[in-house]
C-alpha cells in the first residue's frame, strides 16, 4: 500500500500569478513524458520485472508521485488567482470553459492523458531502455520550460526536478548493467 | 479556502525535515543498485535515525505527516487541518 505524508519533497515558491507558465508546465502533469506517465509506468512493469529491480521501479515510481504533487503545486499556485481574461489570454481558455482553474490531467495543447503515453512490453531490457529514454525526455522538457520561464522562484523547484530525472535515469542504466551481469553468469554455466 | 498560518518556527524545521528525506532518498535509490555498499547503509540508518527525532518536532506545529497509524491524532481529529503542502 501507499501512505501519503503531509509535505512537498522539495519546497515550491512562484513569483507572480502567470497561467501562461501553468500552460506549460501541465506538459509534466498529463504529457506523455509527465510524472504521471512516469509513476505509472514503473509502478506497472513491477510484476514482470526481475526481482532484482522490483525495489528500484517501486522507489522510483512512488518518487515519480511525489513531482507530481509538486507540479500540481506549481500550476496551482500559478493560475489560483487568475481571472477568466487572463486565463483567455495565457491560451487557457478552452481549458477555462471545461474546467474553471482545476487542474486536468492534460499536456501542454490541451490533450487528455492516455495510457498509450506509456509501454509494458515485458521483455526487461526493452521495458527499462523505455524508462531510461523517459526520463531523459522528461530532463528536456523540464529544461526547454526553464528556458522559457522568467520565474525565478519557480525555476528553482523545475531545476531540482531536472536534476532527479538525471539521477533516475542514470539508476535506470545501472538497472540494465545488473540484469546484463545477471544473464551472462547464466550463459557460462 | 482559508489560509492557516503556522508559527515562523515551522519553516526551518520542515526544510530540515525536506533535506534529510533527500538523502534518505538518494541513498534509497543508490542502494537499490549498490546492495553491498556498507557505508551507504550506515550512512541511510543514521539519516533514518535522524529522520525519527525530528518527525515529532515538525509535528508539533504542522499535526500528523502520515495516516493509517504513522502518526498520532491530536483532539480533536487533526489530520484534515489545513494548510496542505500546496496551501504553504
Amino acid at each position: 500500500m501507499w501512505v501519503y505524508e503531509k509535505k512537498l519533497q522539495y519546497p515550491v515558491k512562484v513569483g507572480t500569478c502567470n497561467p501562461m507558465l501553468a500552460k506549460f508546465l501541465i506538459e509534466q502533469y498529463g504529457g506523455a513524458d509527465g510524472e504521471l506517465s512516469a509513476a505509472l509506468r514503473y509502478l506497472n512493469q513491477r510484476y514482470s520485472i526481475p526481482d532484482e529491480v522490483i525495489g528500484l521501479l517501486t522507489d522510483i515510481g512512488t518518487e515519480e508521485f511525489a513531482h507530481l504533487e509538486m507540479i500540481a503545486t506549481m500550476v496551482f499556485k500559478l493560475t489560483k488567482d487568475a481571472t477568466a481574461d487572463q486565463m483567455k489570454e495565457a491560451g487557457l481558455g478552452a481549458h477555462y470553459a471545461n474546467h474553471d482553474n482545476a487542474l486536468y490531467y492534460e499536456n501542454a495543447a490541451g490533450v487528455p492523458w492516455t495510457a498509450s503515453y506509456i509501454n509494458a512490453k515485458g521483455d526487461p531490457i526493452a521495458d527499462l531502455y523505455e524508462d531510461i529514454a523517459a526520463e531523459e525526455k522528461a530532463r528536456a522538457t523540464y529544461q526547454w520550460i526553464i528556458d522559457m520561464s522568467d520565474d525565478p522562484d519557480l525555476n528553482d523547484g523545475l531545476k531540482f526536478l531536472r536534476e532527479r530525472e538525471i539521477v533516475h535515469s542514470q539508476r535506470f542504466r545501472e538497472a540494465v548493467e545488473i540484469l546484463k551481469e545477471e544473464r551472462d553468469r547464466q550463459k557460462i554455466f | 479556502m482559508s489560509q492557516k498560518q503556522l508559527p515562523k518556527e515551522f519553516y526551518p524545521l520542515m526544510e530540515e525535515l525536506q533535506v534529510v528525506d533527500f538523502v534518505l532518498v538518494e541513498l534509497t535509490l543508490y542502494l537499490d543498485t549498490h546492495p553491498n555498499d556498507t557505508a551507504a547503509i550506515q550512512q541511510f540508518n543514521e539519516a533514518a535515525y535522524y529522520r525519527h527525532q525530528l518527525v515529532p518536532q515538525v509535528e508539533q506545529y504542522l499535526g500528523p505527516l502520515q495516516q493509517f497509524g504513522n502518526s498520532y491524532s491530536g483532539y480533536p481529529w487533526n489530520w484534515n487541518e489545513a494548510p496542505w503542502p500546496w496551501q504553504l
